[in-house]
């Protein structure tokens, strides 16, 4: 069998096993966490009666073990259920429908980040290492380092006060609904994404640099060289493609940060993603939303983690064509 | 008044009917001897007293989750409680600012049997945002849906007693009761009984249509909702459309006002008032509430059990420096008396329980307590924000009575189920209801279930009781004082402070007088501010 068909069946099977257990931990998590979904929605307001009534409605008086494996059951077919909340009616707040639009405006400031960060740090980190121990590099690394080291809302804070609130060039907070227009999601994301940008870059950055460094030092580099090719073109031609696997590797994490780990961000600069939705539903205990969410989250690590793979085998001709 | 007053009376009134323009009402004052800068805003004031027509409305608030739905049975928070004041929404009644009742969706309340029977005669032509018409059987359905044995809904405690509600023809409703309620009309203020459209005797709240205000355009829980004016309303109301944006992080909120984003912002940072007071063309919005911060003790449980020791502990807290530190002084100090006092039938209990640790300290020794030590179970936000700096406040000022306050940090999450109402001393809060029926029946009536004190004075109850169906004011009002003076020595509710609602809002925006019963104008901002 072809390596990376090989790694791809490899890693989906072991996804799916790595997804089964996510959704046991956290549905236990759940169950463990103090007060249910009824006492979290009537806070101070619950009375006896009423939750009673509430669990009664949203079928929560059952064992857990039965409402994890009839939960389970539907989730396998495709069918994550509904949202507790809303449930009473009868108007049911899909899931899926729920997470959607949440999923889609993450998944857009993500695209939006990247797109700015990932070129950016490979052009730089290639640069630093092209002009190392310049003054170029010193400034690269030290201001990439100094974004990384602060807090992200700090940073946040930070742009919206200058971007928003004394230069006016931007909106301080991002809301965005269904029907917002692409270039003002854009505009409206701005800041954001450029906050996730400060705090990505580094990492992608100084990896890119450390890799093409160690790669400078090799015979054939030098071979390059000795032969009279220009400093880019070594860095483009010969160290570049064997410096990708290590660089995949910090991208597809970062990447997987940017889905995963922005709901400081959103917060700030309230954008209605899905950190935000995950958050809400775990504080009153939506289970079913919360499942989707971790299942979601789950699943772009382990696909991003397989995309960093297979660039590494397809870009290693020792790996793509093994003896 | 002089005759040029007079006559200055008089072209006010005119700019206020919109009959005279600034540049003519500027030259006549002018000429009369009035400074150009006071005549401007002697202009502005009048020409933004009288309601008009127009704008968006802008409000960004502290509150709002993506777990809220329309259901109004659900409705818990300072976002979506205004769905049923003003928003979609239109109750039976209204509370107007000084807490006299405005009849809204009723046209009437008539009591008879000593408060036992209501005939509720409804205002006619009314229609729901579908066009269609509001009747008797929409007002059965909602309160059934509320007050049913399946239901949710915390408005259960608002309508106590009532044992049947019949339609009677299309435009009368008629409610029966186990025991007399004057104030009936007062608890169908509450947001959770705005009424539904209905069939078959089951409301319909999916769509969010109302007969309120506004009519739904769209409705992200947890991020935005947009409202337009609803033509067809059966009263005035102002803004051409309104967008609610839940801004729960009070920086990003802060920002959102300052760059002008929203118009208004509720729960602005005490800590950072002063950025939005030096903002231009800001007012504060500055409500003090009849919504105390208390320190419920367990009457039943040992020591607290004992009359001294609640006595000592209520003079062994330094209440004003709370409100200074805690609410850095926008608040009032509370007196054990949990009826605020802008209330009707509201008392100022004596002796005032003032920080006096040499009182706290005879007290015990008369009582031959030594060396108390409580524990106190207080979480760092869930009952009120700053809540634990506040105990560790009372956990100092207590020492100087010799008094030990152990306080024990308990987690946020799911504080209101595991330890309010179970731990023997905890924290808690009360919002604004509109009656001190309400507030005293649902937290310190011996059978409540939100009695956090386990409160059960004989003398207290009856008093309660008789208080509901007397139609006498001053019987009434005097049976109230004793209630208020019986929970004030006696009881087991320390009460810390009143805090205030702040905000700040725009000057874009003109108001009345204001509700100061909850948060946002009592909740009918939308329904009853203007653009200036």
């Amino acid at each position: 069998m072809h390596p990376v068909l090989r790694t791809v069946l490899q890693r989906l099977g072991l996804g799916i096993v790595t997804l089964l257990a996510v959704s046991v931990i956290i549905f236990s998590s759940l169950e463990m966490l103090p007060g249910g979904y009824a006492e979290n929605v009537l806070g101070q307001s619950a009375t006896p009666e009423t939750v009673a009534a509430f669990k009664r409605d949203l079928g929560l008086d059952r064992p857990a073990t039965v409402r994890y494996f009839e939960w389970i059951g539907k989730a396998v077919q495709g069918d994550f259920g509904s949202s507790y909340s809303g449930l009473s009616g009868s108007m049911k707040r899909d899931v899926s429908a729920t997470i959607a639009p949440r999923l889609y405006n993450t998944f857009f400031l993500a695209a939006m980040a990247a797109v700015i960060a990932v070129p950016l740090s490979l052009l730089l980190g290639a640069m630093a290492a092209l002009y190392r121990n310049s003054w170029f590099d010193r400034i690269v690394n030290s201001v990439t380092l100094t974004t990384i080291a602060m807090p992200e809302f700090f940073i946040a804070y930070i742009l919206v006060y200058v971007f928003a609130v004394k230069l006016r060039l931007f909106y301080p907070n991002s809301t965005v609904s269904i029907g917002t227009p692409f270039v003002e999601h854009v505009y409206r994301a701005a800041l954001p994404a450029l906050t996730m940008t400060l705090v990505i870059i580094a990492h992608m950055m100084r990896m890119t640099r450390a890799a093409i460094i160690n790669l400078l030092a090799s015979p054939y580099i030098e071979m390059a060289q000795l032969k009279g090719v220009s400093k880019s073109d070594v860095i483009r031609h010969h160290a570049l493609p064997n410096a990708w696997a290590p660089i995949a590797t910090v991208i597809a994490f970062n990447l997987a940060y940017l889905v995963v780990g922005v709901v400081v961000v959103e917060v700030v600069f309230v954008y209605p993603g899905i950190g935000q939705l995950m958050v809400d539903a775990v504080s009153s205990r939506d289970m079913p939303v919360v499942q989707a969410c971790a299942l979601i989250f789950a699943a772009t690590y382990i696909l991003l983690n397989l995309l960093a793979d297979i660039v590494s085998i397809v870009t290693n001709p020792r790996l793509l064509h093994p003896k | 008044m002089t005759e040029l007053e007079m006559k200055l009376k008089q072209v006010t009134q005119a700019v206020r009917r919109g009959k005279l323009s600034r540049r003519d009402f500027m030259s006549y004052a002018l000429s009369i001897g009035v400074t150009a800068a006071a005549a401007n805003t002697m202009f502005a004031t009048a020409a933004r007293a009288e309601p008009k027509k127009g704008g968006i409305f802008k409000y960004g608030s502290g509150h709002g989750s993506t777990t809220d739905s329309l259901d109004p049975a659900t409705w818990t928070n300072g976002f979506n409680f205004q769905f049923g004041k003003s928003v979609m929404g239109a109750p039976l009644t209204q509370l107007d600012p000084k807490g006299d009742l405005i009849m809204h969706v009723a046209e009437s309340f008539e009591p008879s049997d000593g408060a036992k029977k209501w005939v509720i005669r409804l205002r006619k032509g009314i229609t729901f945002h579908n066009g269609k018409t509001l009747d008797s059987s929409d007002v059965v359905a909602t309160i059934n849906y509320h007050i049913g044995p399946d239901s949710k809904s915390p408005a259960k405690e608002y309508l106590p007693g009532v044992t049947s509600v019949k339609a009677d023809g299309p435009d009368t409703v008629v409610i029966e009761l186990a025991s007399g309620n004057v104030d009936l009309p007062f608890g169908f203020t509450d947001y959770h009984l705005s009424i539904y459209p209905s069939t078959d005797g089951k409301i319909e709240w999916e769509k969010g249509i109302g007969a309120g205000p506004y009519i739904l355009k769209s409705y992200e829980p947890g991020v935005k909702l947009v409202g337009e004016r609803n033509p067809n309303f059966f009263k005035d109301t102002w803004f051409d459309a309104i967008e609610m944006i839940t801004i729960s992080d009070v920086a990003a909120r802060t920002n959102a006002y300052l760059s002008g984003e929203v118009h208004f912002i509720d729960r602005a940072d005490l800590k950072t008032i002063d950025m939005l007071k030096s903002a231009p063309n800001t007012e504060i919005y500055n409500q003090s509430g009849p919504t105390p911060y208390t320190a419920p003790m367990l009457t039943d449980v040992a020591p607290f059990d004992n009359p001294a020791v609640r006595k000592a502990l209520k003079y062994a807290i330094n209440r004003q420096e709370m409100v200074d530190k805690v609410l850095f002084g926008y608040g009032k100090v509370g007196n054990d008396n949990p009826i605020g006092s802008q209330m009707k039938y509201a008392i100022d209990p004596q002796p005032q329980h003032t920080y006096d640790p040499e009182k706290a300290k005879s007290i015990l020794k008369e009582a031959g307590i030594e060396n108390l030590k409580v524990d106190f179970s207080v979480p760092p936000n869930a009952a009120f924000a700053g809540a634990l700096d506040a105990a560790l406040l009372m956990q100092e000022s207590a020492k100087a009575a010799g008094i030990e306050i152990n306080v024990i940090r308990e987690p946020d999450d799911g504080y209101w189920s595991n330890v309010w109402l179970k731990k023997p001393w905890s924290m808690c809060y009360w919002g604004g209801r509109p009656t001190v029926d309400t507030m005293l029946s649902i937290s310190l009536a011996a059978d409540a279930p939100w009695n956090d004190t386990h409160f059960k004075s004989p003398r207290f109850n009856e008093l309660l009781v008789q208080a509901r169906s007397e139609l006498d004011e001053a019987k009434r009002a005097a049976m109230y004082a004793e209630c208020q003076q019986i929970v004030h020595d006696d009881g087991g509710q320390v009460v810390l402070m009143f805090y205030n609602f702040v905000g700040a809002l725009s000057t874009a925006v003109a108001h009345g007088e204001m509700n100061s019963d909850q948060d946002s104008d009592g909740g009918y901002m939308v329904e009853r501010w203007w653009m200036a």
